[in-house]
């Protein structure tokens, strides 16, 4: 009798790397069909390139370096996904390949690929190509024919709600509730992103931490220090108007622009973010402020890319000051 | 009454507790027992048998002489055989005698109820009926009921938890002996001088809260007063029945990473051991028989049975019916903390109570994956710990780190491993770990040692 020997649990859960991930594309998919409705048949084209030559990137880099095939664990997947959701619509597509060669190859795979990447890959590669590419990665089209037609790379270019605010064509908060508006494929429609996030939170397979404290933090923010901030003085609070017009700017700035995606699908990512509910809590509130402070004050319109990747650089330091002290440990019994 | 402490983490294994409705059956006609002379935590005993002696069933085998250690007793009368050396189901060699069985089962005509007169008494009684922690870590029962002065527990807390997947040995025991197990805590109680105590039970037991109460009733029918005895239930979680866990959500004390339970004043005792204690009140006879569960879809017969202690797994699973298939993986112990044996003629010692005997459907080895550092284990553990943290510094050899870690505050439940997307072998990491930081520790004394013998040296030659 051959008998197996390990070393105990003897029992598993069920959940895998590979449904995990499994999870977080179904969760993503509503916000990708959202965006395909709105941007036509080239968000679709632009989504099946990010994702196939992440997937090629992938097994190619891993077969170079002599790694195995890890193309099973579906995370390659999920980077395609999110890459194509940061993307603008008429991106040309050479450029969707070169992010996922970044994203891939260059941020996943040289730090030793799964798990080891110290940022979010497709957050990189979005800031890789903003940089690298800057007109066309911040030109906004909206469709303008039939969603199949592929004519809506010559509509006409539209500011996205970030830079419109105040001009008097910015949208209405329905549509920017429900994606009719310039902007990226995946980060337009809130509700179908929302409809996602709650999946992935009813699945355990994310938690509230981060998004809550992300969101909560900068809601405060630009409700205390934004244009029309509680703090002033000189008058145009005494109207209900202008308590409307605060709380207009506070439901625009969260609901405009890449926050719901980046709060619940890209902060939330295991690999770059902390262990700890404490951690989770810090490194939200980091990226509000940072979200907050780069929207108001900076130049350029990539807040929330740029202060996930901050804060995802931080985040071995959150992981050191916001690891807990073990159950039952008191003051007079702790190491120095 | 529902208790109002929660520790964090936990997970949520399948009960598969299919044997609770199976009463208890004995297990006869073993031809041969091996007794190890070391099934406690402690020094082991000195064996007083020579081959050709003839022992009954409660015949003293192996006499405790040294502090710590608790005796052993012949579990069936018949010939002794032969002493030797085995190598134990955890891997350490320890001196055994085999008895072969006469099939009488006579009773050593010694064994009478006991007298107890005196606190003194008292502790003799439980160290000569050789009474271990029945619950799994085999802790002498003498030693634990014979503290300090200056630590007199307040509390008794009665570990009904049972948060193993599998295991019903104690429900059944609860479910048929609940008499005995309340003689057990009033004797204690008396003793001790004990003015409370509290049963925990999980709420997937319903019965058993029942069973209590209507026990309890039955005392106060009995003697006029509500003995000083709750009944609590417990969410259903793993590891609810581990000490430290147990103690804060039944009294929100904690206990101090390397304490003990006594040192917040607590007394945490397992419904096996007081039903033995209560047992032995009535009979006399030595700890000599063990209520086991032995489940798994290999077996035939899947249920509760008292086997004598010693008698060999092999044989067991045979008299209980046998495999329907070839096993696969043979468990002593739960499916969250046991040992996966690697033969099966192990005698078994006082403190298993259970053998899960499982097959290809549940014998799985995942291959590890990298880690995603998804936080489930962080979130799973019970003492606030990161698993993953402790698992890279292993990999790492890094004693420091280890340190920086807690890694010695691990109570080994299980629950990273378990909870693990990528099924890393978290549990197994944290136990090489562990010994990393034994040896630095015990390098670090040395050098110390040396550093100060060197010293001395230098300052008489000056």
């Amino acid at each position: 009798m051959k008998l197996q020997v390990s070393n105990s649990p003897h029992v598993r859960d069920k959940a895998t790397t590979q449904s995990l991930m499994l999870d977080v594309i179904i969760a993503l998919l509503p916000a990708t069909f959202a965006g395909w409705y709105y941007f036509g048949i080239r968000a679709v084209l632009i989504t099946l390139i990010s994702v196939a030559s992440c997937l090629l990137f992938e097994y190619i880099s891993r077969r170079v370096m002599k790694r195995n095939n890890t193309l099973y664990d579906l995370s390659a997947v999920v980077t395609g996904l999110l890459l194509a959701m940061n993307l603008p619509v008429s991106l040309p597509f050479y450029m969707v390949v070169i992010g996922a060669c970044f994203a891939i190859v260059v941020v996943k795979q040289m730090f030793g690929g799964i798990g080891n990447n110290f940022v979010n890959p497709a957050i990189a590669a979005r800031i890789f190509l903003v940089i690298a590419f800057p007109k066309a990665m911040t030109s906004w089209t909206v469709r303008t024919g039939a969603w199949y037609s592929l004519k809506s790379v010559d509509a006409v270019s539209s500011a996205t709600p970030l830079t419109s605010i105040n001009s008097p064509e910015a949208p209405s908060m329905w549509k920017l509730f429900i994606g009719d508006k310039a902007g990226c494929i995946g980060e337009v429609c809130i509700v179908a992103l929302l409809i996602g996030a709650l999946y992935l939170l009813f699945r355990h397979v994310i938690r509230p931490w981060i998004p809550l404290a992300y969101l909560g933090t900068f809601t405060i923010l630009v409700f205390l220090f934004g244009h029309q901030n509680v703090f002033d003085f000189s008058g145009n609070l005494a109207t209900l108007e202008g308590w409307q017009n605060l709380f207009y700017e506070c439901c625009y700035m969260l609901l405009s622009g890449g926050l719901i995606l980046g709060a619940f699908f890209m902060a939330t990512d295991y690999v770059t973010s902390p262990l700890t509910n404490k951690g989770k809590l810090v490194f939200g509130f980091g990226c509000g402020v940072l979200t907050f402070l780069i929207r108001y004050y900076g130049n350029m319109a990539e807040g929330v890319s740029f202060s996930i990747l901050l804060m995802n650089i931080l985040t071995p330091h959150i992981d050191d000051w916001t690891m807990g002290k073990p159950f039952g440990e008191v003051k007079e019994n702790a190491k120095a | 009454m529902r208790s109002l402490h929660a520790f964090a983490g936990g997970v949520h294994p399948l009960g598969n507790k299919n044997t609770d409705v199976l009463p208890s059956i004995h297990l006869h006609g073993f031809s041969e027992v091996e007794l190890l002379m070391q099934q406690h935590i402690g020094p082991p005993c000195t064996c007083v048998v020579h081959p050709g002696d003839h022992v009954d069933v409660g015949t003293l085998v192996g006499r405790a002489d040294k502090p710590m250690s608790v005796p052993v007793h012949s579990s069936i009368s018949g010939t002794v055989k032969e002493i030797h050396y085995v190598v134990s189901a955890n891997g350490t060699p320890v001196e055994a005698v085999r008895i072969e069985s006469d099939f009488k089962h006579t009773i050593n005509p010694f064994c009478r109820p006991p007298k107890v007169e005196s606190f003194e008494d008292f502790i003799q009684m439980i160290r000569d009926s050789g009474l271990v922690g029945l619950g799994g870590a085999a802790f002498p029962t003498y030693v634990k009921l014979n503290p300090p002065k200056n630590k007199m527990p307040d509390t008794l807390i009665v570990n009904a938890a049972e948060c193993e997947p599998y295991i019903t040995a104690d429900y059944r025991q609860i479910c048929e002996h609940p008499d005995d197990i309340i003689d057990g805590i009033l004797c204690v109680m008396k003793w001790l001088d004990i003015p409370k105590t509290i049963i925990g039970v999980e709420d997937n037991k319903p019965l058993v809260t029942r069973i209590f109460s209507h026990e309890l009733k039955k005392r106060v029918f009995k003697t006029g007063k509500h003995p000083e005895i709750e009944v609590r239930t417990l969410k259903t979680i793993y590891p609810q029945g581990a000490e430290k866990m147990l103690i804060y959500t039944l009294t929100g004390r904690k206990v101090p990473p390397g304490k003990l339970p006594i040192d917040v004043h607590t007394l945490v005792m397992n419904v096996s051991t007081l039903r033995f204690i209560g047992l032995y009140l009535k009979e006399g006879v030595p700890l000599t028989r063990k209520r086991m569960t032995l489940d798994g879809s290999a077996l035939n017969t899947p249920g509760n049975f008292i086997v004598p202690i010693g008698a060999r797994i092999q044989d067991i699973i045979e008299a209980a019916g046998g495999t329907r298939e070839e096993p696969k993986k043979i468990i002593m112990g739960g499916a969250m903390m046991g040992v996966a044996l690697d033969r099966i003629d192990h005698g078994i010692i006082k403190a298993n109570n259970a053998i899960l005997v499982f097959g290809s459907e549940e014998t799985t080895l995942p291959p590890e994956s990298p880690c995603i550092r998804c936080s489930r284990c962080v979130a799973s553990c019970p003492m606030d710990l990161i698993p993953c943290g402790i698992d890279k510094a292993t990999r790492l050899r890094d004693p420091q780190m280890l340190e920086k870690y807690h890694v010695m505050d691990c109570i080994e439940c299980g629950c990273c491993t378990y909870a693990c997307p990528s099924k890393r072998f978290l549990t197994q990491s944290i136990k090489n770990g562990k010994i990393m930081v034994r040896a630095e520790r015990a390098r670090a004394k040395q050098e110390q040692e040396l550093l100060a013998e060197s010293k001395q040296k230098g300052g008489s030659s000056s």
